[in-house]
């Protein structure tokens, strides 16, 4: 074998672990260095940007925030640059309760649905995983097949159910369960409807891959020694799955709290979620720097469970090496 | 595991899926009725769809929306491919930390902070605003999902095939290509295909991240879609679950065949 690009070979092989990327061949440093510079470029600068403008003030002229960074000017532009920005902005943020309350009614409503998309997509994965094999492939077909077709779509098929004369208050009201139509859109119930439809593929998958995976001679041996079947669950099943519910669990819980489609069509005005709000301050008022400092701010509220999620699938992407 | 299917288990299945489809279903039926109030049934027609064809803007929504999607999926599987190559394959990088922090984020984090993020960086580097900066966020955000279906192929790979063709002499690059990129395929198509829906569907970077010209589909739809509920929006919306149906349909066909094969050619070396 030609020994000229034993780099290239440790790559394939795995075996270049600790080393520092510029002892490697061109190969191996491609790999990592393209996609890393990329995501660099468009998705860790980006957040230096959000976090600079937060500090900036809002103007008339376009771009709309100053200061405006001046490469030209040198270091005392630098220093001037430094010393316009400002806290002005969290300020704002910390003094109207308009922000607060619109943070806390995202943790909210993002905190009730993960729950009542656990409550519904556990036993939707438990009824899955326990399923007969040949079945068990096109039963996760099935959950996943909504979820390539359009989110604006899913959303909208429900407005077109909950809307005043639409068919649940059609059916409402043939069967005499209420005598007039009930009001569903424009209420929390609806955001509560149309995010536990929209996220359930992604409480079902994470929840489904550790419920499939679980040893089933451990309910064989709970049972021989005399467990009833719902001890089993509650001391063997729940705790083994504990990893698919944290999964699960963060794939729902921190995309919902930022969520503006969801609560902006189908919510009314007592729904105000911070992604609208930052939606609205970025578009209606053309307030970039406020619009950055509450990205910021959400950013840092759900900062944690992103690490707790990062840290998870690190350890999944380890144990299967 | 493989127990007796219970009533319980039947029923919560029944349910699941019913919740699934039944308001999809809805939609499609109604897409098709004659009337134009959309809580009236007024007999079946293909009005609306023939209103749709007349439409100009939404043809060239539609058409921006196709070459948005179809040059970020490719990209990002290009790039999704090696990250996740990068992530399983190179050890212990400096910097891996960061990297795979970059590569995980994306997947969670709300849409509103990305699109904002996305923006001030073009607004900041004087990047006109339109087809090119909406491409370049979907393939940012798609890459990340492409990496993830890649690596789950990549880490239950059979290393002994590589390292086989090396010990025979085959140099690297050329073991990836005939040996590695072959046998993780699948999951690369797989990983295109929803890189590929993912931009299609995408609506909140979109209206960050568009310009002057170039209004995607979401976009229009939601401007339709806030004013209510319209005969001719159902309509599009079921063009729009047919392409995908048949996007499906047609992956799971090649699955399907490819499967065919695997066991026929498992029966000719059992008889060899």
């Amino acid at each position: 074998m030609t020994l000229a690009n034993r780099d290239d070979v440790d790559v394939m092989r795995g075996e270049t672990a600790g080393r520092p990327l510029a002892g490697r061949s061109l190969g191996a440093r491609v790999i990592v260095l393209v996609p890393y510079l990329w995501l660099a470029a468009f998705f860790l600068v980006p957040f230096l940007i959000v976090v600079k403008i937060s500090l900036s003030q809002i103007t008339m002229t376009q771009p709309p925030y100053a200061p405006l960074f001046d490469a030209a000017a040198g270091w005392e532009g630098f220093k001037a640059f430094l010393a316009a920005l400002s806290l002005n902005n969290y300020e704002i943020l910390a003094a109207d309760t308009l922000y607060l309350e619109a943070y806390l009614k995202s943790l909210e409503v993002a905190a009730i649905s993960t729950a009542m998309l656990l409550v519904l997509g556990y036993p939707t994965a438990y009824g899955i995983a326990r399923a007969p094999r040949r079945l068990q492939a096109a039963l996760v077909m099935l959950v996943i097949l909504p979820f390539w077709t359009s989110f604006l779509i899913r959303v909208y098929a429900w407005i077109n159910i909950l809307q005043h004369d639409g068919l649940l208050n059609q059916v409402i009201v043939a069967l005499h369960l209420a005598d007039h139509p009930l009001t569903w859109l424009s209420t929390d119930t609806a955001v509560f409807i149309g995010i536990v439809y929209s996220y359930f593929p992604f409480m079902v998958l994470p929840l489904y891959s550790t419920l499939e995976r679980m040893d089933t001679a451990l309910f064989e041996a709970a049972a021989d020694l005399g467990c009833p079947p719902w001890k089993t669950f509650w001391v063997v099943t729940l705790p083994l799955s504990r990893p698919g519910i944290v999964a699960g669990v963060l794939l729902c819980f921190i995309p919902i709290v930022g969520e503006f489609v969801i609560p902006d069509l189908l919510g009314g005005s007592s729904t105000v979620m911070i992604g609208q709000t930052l939606w609205t301050e970025f578009f209606a008022n053309r307030d970039w720097p406020t619009a950055s400092a509450v990205a910021i701010v959400l950013l840092a509220l759900l900062v944690v469970p992103i690490v707790i999620y990062q840290h998870q699938q690190l350890r999944e992407l380890e144990r299967g090496r | 595991m493989r127990t007796r299917i219970s009533w319980f288990q039947a029923s919560s299945i029944a349910w699941g899926i019913a919740f699934l489809y039944l308001p999809i279903a809805i939609l499609v039926i109604y897409s098709f009725n004659a009337s134009r109030l959309v809580t009236v049934w007024g007999g079946w027609s293909l009005r609306w769809y023939a209103e749709l064809l007349h439409d100009e803007a939404m043809r060239d929504s539609a058409w921006v929306t196709l070459r948005v999607g179809l040059l970020s999926a490719s990209a990002a599987t290009v790039l999704g491919t090696l990250s996740a190559l990068a992530l399983v394959r190179s050890g212990r990088f400096r910097g891996r930390l960061v990297f795979s922090a970059m590569v995980y984020a994306p997947l969670v984090m709300p849409e509103v902070i990305i699109g904002l993020a996305l923006l001030l960086l073009f607004v900041a580097v004087g990047f006109d605003r339109g087809f090119w900066t909406i491409t370049i966020a979907h393939t940012t955000v798609t890459m990340c999902f492409v990496t993830v279906v890649v690596q789950a192929r990549l880490m239950t790979f059979d290393r002994s095939l590589e390292e086989a063709a090396m010990d025979l002499g085959c140099p690297p690059l050329k073991t990836f290509l005939l040996v590695t990129l072959p046998l993780v395929w699948p999951a690369i198509a797989s990983a295109w295909m929803l890189a590929f829906t993912l931009s299609l569907d995408d609506l909140v970077i979109a209206s960050f991240t568009t310009g002057p010209g170039a209004t995607t589909l979401p976009i229009r739809l939601y401007s339709q879609v806030r004013l209510g509920v319209k005969p001719e929006i159902n309509a599009i919306c079921t063009i729009l679950l047919a392409v995908a149906a048949l996007g499906i349909l047609a992956g799971s066909g090649l699955a399907a065949r490819r499967e065919r094969g695997r066991e026929e050619a498992a029966r000719l070396t059992a008889k060899l």
